[in-house]
């Protein structure tokens, strides 16, 4: 094949591999460049202290694609899964813990209204996923042009959303747009249990319990339990890292060409279209497709640059809501941490101090103003209970999603992780009295560290806030939401794109089959 | 960082007057104003065929201090306006002049103006509607300083037959070598006068741009050493014929500014009011790029036609009907035209209307004595400006 017809992926994040899979396995010349020493993206498992390994960006799977899964024959090419499943404990201060398993309630004392009522919002709120969930594997439909296929797309979603019934559909179209707190209140007395619900829909946003738009990221979330391989809360063997290996492996084997250490400056034009891309060393690679698994803004204005496009385009990829508000607590412990009245059996399982939906909206209001949470939320596990392979014998390691961390603290970012790590601290030790005292390391990584380690502008794990605005044909931006971007050549496969984040893979296949649909096309 | 805001007294004048207003408002018989923009403007100031007859016969001088200005400069500000406008900037030499548009990412017309690239990489961009927020907005990725300094810069038109006989008269020696679309720069009263060979009326013709402090001082000049070559000042009423005679267009008469437009039809591309010759795709990236290239396999919606219509009542704001009698556009702007002595007209017609030779007809009401009458001209189609007298581009320029 010429240079012409040789596709170049930037950046192996989960997405990048997924879509160079799908594009060698359709027989096209594929070269992935990842900047980062090893392929992942923020799917990767390192070590961050000696003999400690981490999953160092996300650090569950519950959205992988089913259909991916299958289709790149993931199990060849050596997934593994640690654990499939996990419950969640959502952590009392004085009281019993509940335990949650899906719409089950394990033991507890929640009165047996809320116990009803947990059954019918799981059922409805999975039952919405599903709707979403659906549309993972679609391109969005445009709005303004379009011929005959555009308007089956759009038929299709409103068909999807149709055949939920009517009330179930009025319900949809009124809660999908509001906040998860109100919807919490018309069910549930139990403070510990809307805390630990609201967290699901906030975890990774930018928006607290009260935020409008809130309901929407719980059922992006939940979509994973329809189309996701696990269907549940999962920990692959050895790390999210081994997630992207697998990917990885099935690139190859279909034939795609990966090389990491290779950060691209930019991507370069030949009139008006992409010519190839230029690496840090200064080394040329001409390509005729050039698929950035980037997140928009650093695509568009940074690797291309803004005086490439239109001006109203620019400003709506400037204008990409994409503040992470999320850290990341990696310790490295001496032993199993002991939580208080929690047996060890259930250390392993998914643990989350969110004791109401209010103690949730106050440590997001802090970081709306540019302040680390005084008391954060969080999503705690210890892989190493599952996967031994993480961590020394008998040492373990916690991963835990600390919210909320200002993308741009006030303080000097040293003084806000410094500051955010002790605090988070403090809540864990009163969780789990004595854990100071077991932790050989500790790493906080605040949305800018995100950032820096992951090259994710805004440090937010969707590449951009998943946000009605920002939804379906809406993202990134109105007008580019079919992964070609308004220059010849040019497509976006990463999580900036529909159907965002979470280790899903669906951007990075919908992305090969719109570049395949193209080059066909011409 | 948010400008500072002490001290500013802008909100105490509702409606600016120009630097010439001492000396306009003496010549204003008829105190005949309107505002522009931020300032008064004067429609007429004796008797309006009279100064229309000063355009095509003498000379006629024309404020246009509100026309909006952009002061345009650093590295990039050729690359700036090239992706911001539809044409070729680099094409624009120093010391000239270039009309153009510029459109939104969807091709549809946001403006219309003229660049001058004065010194090297030194640009005025004129337009007649607020511009800085699109400006601004297109700065970004560019190192470009991008000014709006409408109020810094007195201008006038002096446009006319005894134009540059007038400005010869003044001390601009050398002047009458200015071809159309070309700046000199001439000294007066102590500093610098930039002259352009441009206009809005069609014929020979200048704009004169001075800072405000010594703009008294040249309309007095202009005013005394004109007064042997029939010099006259106008208002928009004058003017407006003569640009109409010319053929050129003007925001929110003959196109909705695509930024304003708010109903998806509205808005106008280059090619719908006849300036595709603005257009080179062989540029790789401008501002209405793509969808231009896409309405150019697919067709454009309008187009915009200039016509001599039958009879004398000015078909302002007429339907234009097919012989079916089925509307197919409207017109924009109309007028009898004195030079032509034709009654003229600019139309929007849907395609594929429009061609020489196609028959059409215009619904044209009119009102005499409180009766209103109606009548059904015939319209025919005509290439080109209705009035293009050769001195408009004779080069030396008749300066007699």
């Amino acid at each position: 094949m010429t240079d012409r017809k040789r596709i170049i992926i930037v950046g192996a994040g989960h997405n990048g591999l997924v879509c160079a899979a799908y594009l060698a396995k359709a027989g096209q010349e594929v070269l992935v460049l990842e900047a980062a020493a090893r392929v992942g993206g923020a799917a990767i498992t390192r070590e961050f202290a000696p003999g400690f390994q981490v999953s160092a960006g996300a650090h569950l799977s519950y959205l992988l694609d089913e259909r991916i899964s299958r289709e790149l024959q993931l199990a060849a090419h050596g997934l593994r899964w640690a654990h499939r499943n996990l419950r969640t404990v959502a952590l009392a201060g004085a009281d019993e813990h509940l335990v949650l398993n899906g719409a089950e309630l394990e033991g507890g004392s929640l009165p047996h209204e809320d116990r009803e009522a947990l059954a019918g919002y799981h059922r409805q709120m999975h039952r919405f996923a599903r709707v979403l969930g659906r549309q993972h594997n679609r391109r969005p439909p445009r709005l303004a042009a379009g011929g005959s296929a555009e308007a089956i797309a759009a038929a299709k979603l409103a068909f999807d959303i149709r055949r939920l019934g009517r009330t179930a559909m009025r319900e949809f179209l009124r809660i999908a747009g509001i906040n998860i707190y109100d919807v919490l209140e018309e069910s549930f007395e139990t403070p510990l249990l809307k805390g630990a619900l609201a967290l699901d829909a906030v975890l990774g946003t930018n928006l607290g319990p009260r935020s409008n738009n809130s309901v929407l990221t719980l059922l992006h979330r939940l979509s994973g339990a329809a189309t996701g391989v696990t269907g549940g809360l999962s920990l692959p063997a050895g790390g999210m890292g081994a997630v992207s290996e697998a990917l990885a492996n099935a690139a190859r084997a279909a034939g795609a060409t990966l090389r990491t250490g290779a950060c691209v400056r930019r991507i370069t034009l030949a009139g008006d279209r992409v010519a190839g891309v230029e690496l840090e060393s200064g080394e040329q690679l001409p390509a005729g497709v050039v698929i950035s698994n980037a997140d928009p803004a650093r695509t568009l204005l940074q690797l291309v640059g803004a005086q490439h496009f239109e001006t109203g385009f620019v400003h709506r990829v400037r204008h990409i809501r994409a503040k992470g508000m999320a850290a990341k607590l990696h310790l490295a412990l001496t032993g199993l941490p002991a939580f208080a009245r929690l047996p060890a059996a259930l250390a392993g399982e998914r643990l989350l101090v969110a004791p109401d939906p209010g103690y949730i909206e106050r440590a997001f209001d802090s970081a709306k103003y540019g302040q680390c949470s005084a008391d954060p939320a969080l999503e705690i596990t210890v892989p190493s209970v599952h996967d031994r392979s993480l961590a020394p014998d008998g040492q373990h390691v916690l991963s835990a999603i600390v919210q909320y961390a200002p993308f741009d603290p006030r303080a000097s970012s040293d003084a806000a992780r410094a500051e955010l790590l002790d605090r988070t601290l403090q809540v864990l030790e009163r969780y789990a009295p004595g854990v100071r005292s077991q932790i050989l390391a500790a790493e906080l990584l605040l949305p800018a560290d995100i950032e820096r380690e992951f090259r994710i502008s805004g440090g937010h794990w969707h590449h951009g806030e998943l946000a009605l605005d920002q939804f379906l044909m809406l993202r990134p931006v109105p007008g580019a939401a079919q992964y070609a971007m308004p220059l010849n050549g040019l497509y976006l496969c990463g999580a900036g794109c529909h159907p965002g984040g979470g280790v899903m893979g669906s951007a990075g296949r919908n992305a090969a089959q719109a570049v395949l649909g193209a080059e066909r096309a011409t | 960082m948010k400008p500072d805001m002490t001290g500013r007294d802008h909100y105490r004048t509702a409606v600016y007057q120009t630097p010439f207003h001492p000396r306009s408002s003496q010549l204003n018989q008829l105190n005949l104003w309107h505002r522009w923009k931020d300032y008064t403007t004067a429609d007429a100031y004796f008797d309006e065929a009279l100064e229309y007859a000063a355009i095509r016969n003498a000379c006629a001088v024309f404020d246009l201090t509100p026309m909006t200005k952009h002061r345009i400069t650093g590295p990039d500000a050729l690359a700036f306006l090239n992706r911001l406008i539809t044409r070729d900037i680099a094409k624009i030499k120093p010391g000239r002049v270039g009309y153009c548009v510029w459109c939104d990412d969807a091709g549809k017309v946001i403006d219309d103006g003229t660049v001058f690239h004065m010194r090297p990489g030194d640009y005025r961009l004129c337009s007649q509607e607020r511009q800085l927020n699109w400006l601004t907005r297109s700065a970004h990725g560019f190192e470009v300083s991008i000014v709006e300094d409408t109020h810094d810069v007195a201008g006038l038109a002096l446009q006319g037959p005894t134009s540059c006989a007038v400005l010869k008269a003044i001390g601009c020696s050398g002047v009458e070598k200015l071809a159309p679309f070309a700046i000199g720069w001439y000294e007066f009263a102590g500093g610098e006068l930039m002259v352009s060979r441009t206009g809005y009326t069609g014929d020979l013709g200048y704009e004169l741009w001075i800072d405000p402090p010594r703009a008294v001082a040249l309309w007095d000049a202009l005013f005394t050493h004109g007064a042997d070559h029939g010099i006259r000042p106008m208002g928009t009423h004058a003017l407006e014929v003569a640009r109409i005679e010319a053929g050129f267009i003007q925001a929110h008469v003959d196109f909705m500014p695509a930024d304003q437009a708010i109903y998806l039809d509205r808005a106008r591309s280059p090619f719908e009011l006849d300036l595709g010759r603005l257009v080179d795709f062989s540029k790789p990236n401008f501002n209405g790029r793509r969808a231009l290239l896409e309405e150019q396999k697919r067709g454009s919606r309008f187009r915009l036609v200039r016509l001599d219509i039958e009879g004398n009542k000015p078909a302002r704001s007429a339907y234009i009907y097919d012989r079916k009698r089925n509307v197919v556009g409207t017109v924009t702007s109309a007028e009898w035209s004195p030079s032509a002595k034709a009654n003229i007209a600019l139309a929007s017609l849907h395609m594929p209307w429009g061609l020489p030779g196609d028959e059409l007809w215009a619904e044209i009401y009119y009102q005499r004595e409180l009766k209103w009458s109606k009548v059904m001209a015939r319209c025919r189609v005509v290439p080109g400006a209705f009035y293009d007298p050769p001195r408009r581009r004779t080069t030396p320029a008749a300066d007699c």
